[in-house]
């Protein structure tokens, strides 16, 4: 118990401890490679620092949330739709789950010039791309979701003969919603993931353009303060989700 | 079993046709997509006559062998050090739990920048892709071994050695398939993402090659032979985890 109660204090030195290796890992890192492939910390951070007091930063990094929060929302409702269509007939689920596996695994990076063929250059193609990253995990998800859902709860369901819509909204919606935040948060890294490879490879703004333009110019210190940006604002909302995840998961 | 593969077949094979029908009607135009029958051929014109076609294959595969053996030798062996020290899988574990939340495709112009372009910078781009599917697996499999099962071998007396090999790896085994499994597919895409970005061969380069040329007949071919590949190759890999897992849990 009192192991517990010290468990706070020793996680957050662990992420300090995590940190500071990290960040030793890195300058070692960037002092081997040179300054023409890895910037250090020191600079980057600077220049990172520099990057969130622009104007010009904030408007690409506000494109990219726009892309990025309709792929999220646009993944997830359609994703946990599809997956409790599908989950709920065994048949249908049993069809349905290896053909979006094989989706959710095939290099979608691949299909890519044929979302741009079809969607332009526009918020639709980033879009698109994201949702085409994030659906297929919060559906297979949800589908395996259903499928652990006890028996007595659908068996419940049908002896008082709620209709299928019910079913879903009182009884399956709540049995699932843990594992739904799972697929949130699946779903929102991969949708993220997808927007931002839409931008690297053909957009007019967003963070990803900016990156491939620094990329274009060799610009290492951009390229890595832009990464560590990144890698910093998926990691911290990863954890804040991971936090609720855990919390849902024990409190059902 | 057989309805089932009966149905998959048919939607599969229907949304093929469909495909087919929209593009041949005209609905969909022939500069964003060509007819399913026309990819086909395509692709079996560029294998039979273009020069370019074995050797790019040839390196992708390569580049994928040896990327995949990478992310799950090591990944493997990473996992079962991290599991050994609880402490470090602490600090570890935020890392692990966000390490595909952030896109790590930026990192790649920076690996060429370090490797250099050219198979090193796709196979430590694969490998750095699948190398944390496998960590997590190889630690949840370490974590789901049934204390039964190490109590039953102390009880054996079975020696340290022989306890691995007798009783964990096998108990072990399915979630570190499940791993293996995600690895794979992590590595294609990373072998082949990184080739579609920038690389001087491989059957990624090609098809972001034909995109920029406008040859939507060699994109659509190249498009369809990476599809079917992966395809086949997640089919496979899943059909012999089921066959794996039946064996293990009967």
């Amino acid at each position: 118990m009192s192991l517990q109660l010290r468990l706070p204090a020793s996680r957050a030195f662990d992420y300090l401890l995590l940190v500071l290796a990290s960040l030793a890992l890195w300058a070692g890192l960037a002092w081997i490679a040179g300054p023409d492939a890895l910037s250090g910390p020191g600079e980057t951070l600077a220049r990172a620092a520099d990057y969130l007091g622009s104007a010009a930063f904030w408007k690409h990094a506000r494109a990219t949330g726009t892309a990025f929060g309709w792929a999220c929302l646009l993944s997830l409702a359609g994703g946990a739709a599809i997956g409790v269509l599908i989950g709920m007939s065994r048949l249908a689920a049993e069809v349905g789950e290896p053909i979006l596996g094989t989706l959710y695994s095939i290099p979608k990076i691949t299909l890519y010039p044929i979302i741009l063929l079809v969607f332009g250059l526009s918020l639709s193609a980033k879009v698109a791309f994201g949702v085409l990253h994030g659906i297929f995990p919060v559906a297979l998800l949800t589908i395996g979701a259903i499928r652990n859902t006890k028996q007595v709860y659908l068996k419940t369901a049908r002896v008082m003969r709620l209709t299928p819509v019910q079913t879903a909204s009182t009884v399956l919606l709540p049995a699932i919603l843990p594992e739904l935040v799972t697929g949130l948060r699946i779903g929102f890294s991969s949708a993220l993931l997808g927007t931002l490879i839409a931008e690297l490879f053909a957009s007019e703004e967003g963070l990803g353009f900016m990156l491939i333009r620094a990329m274009e110019a060799h610009k290492v210190v951009d390229i890595m303060a832009l990464a560590f940006l990144l890698f910093a604002a998926a990691a911290a909302i990863g954890g804040l989700l991971l936090a609720i995840e855990g919390r849902v998961h024990r409190a059902s | 079993m057989s309805r089932v593969r009966l149905i998959q077949t048919l939607l599969i094979g229907g949304s093929v046709a469909l495909l087919e029908i929209l593009c041949r009607a005209g609905v969909i135009d022939h500069f964003t997509m060509i007819p399913p029958s026309d990819m086909l051929l395509s692709l079996i014109r560029i294998a039979r006559t273009e020069s370019w076609f074995w050797p790019d294959v040839l390196y992708t595969l390569r580049n994928l062998a040896v990327a995949i053996v990478i992310a799950v030798a090591g990944g493997f062996l990473i996992g079962l050090g991290v599991h050994a020290v609880p402490r470090l899988r602490r600090c570890l574990d935020p890392l692990f739990s966000s390490y595909y939340s952030v896109p790590t495709f930026v990192l790649y112009p920076l690996l060429i920048v370090i490797f250099g372009i050219g198979p090193a910078s796709l196979i430590v781009m694969g490998a750095l892709f699948g190398v944390v599917a496998m960590i997590v697996a190889t630690l949840t499999a370490l974590d789901r071994i049934p204390r039964a099962l190490i109590k039953t071998a102390r009880i054996m007396r079975l020696d340290a050695l022989r306890g691995v090999l007798m009783v964990r790896l096998p108990a072990a085994a399915p979630h570190l398939f499940t791993g293996l499994k995600l690895a794979v597919a992590y590595c294609v895409i990373g072998v082949i993402a990184g080739e579609f970005i920038l690389a001087t061969a491989g059957i990624g380069r090609r098809l972001s090659f034909s995109y920029n040329n406008f040859d939507n007949q060699t994109m659509y071919g190249v498009l369809l032979l990476i599809l079917v590949f992966a395809a086949t190759l997640n089919a496979l890999l899943n059909i012999w985890e089921k066959r794996l897992h039946q064996r293990w849990y009967r």
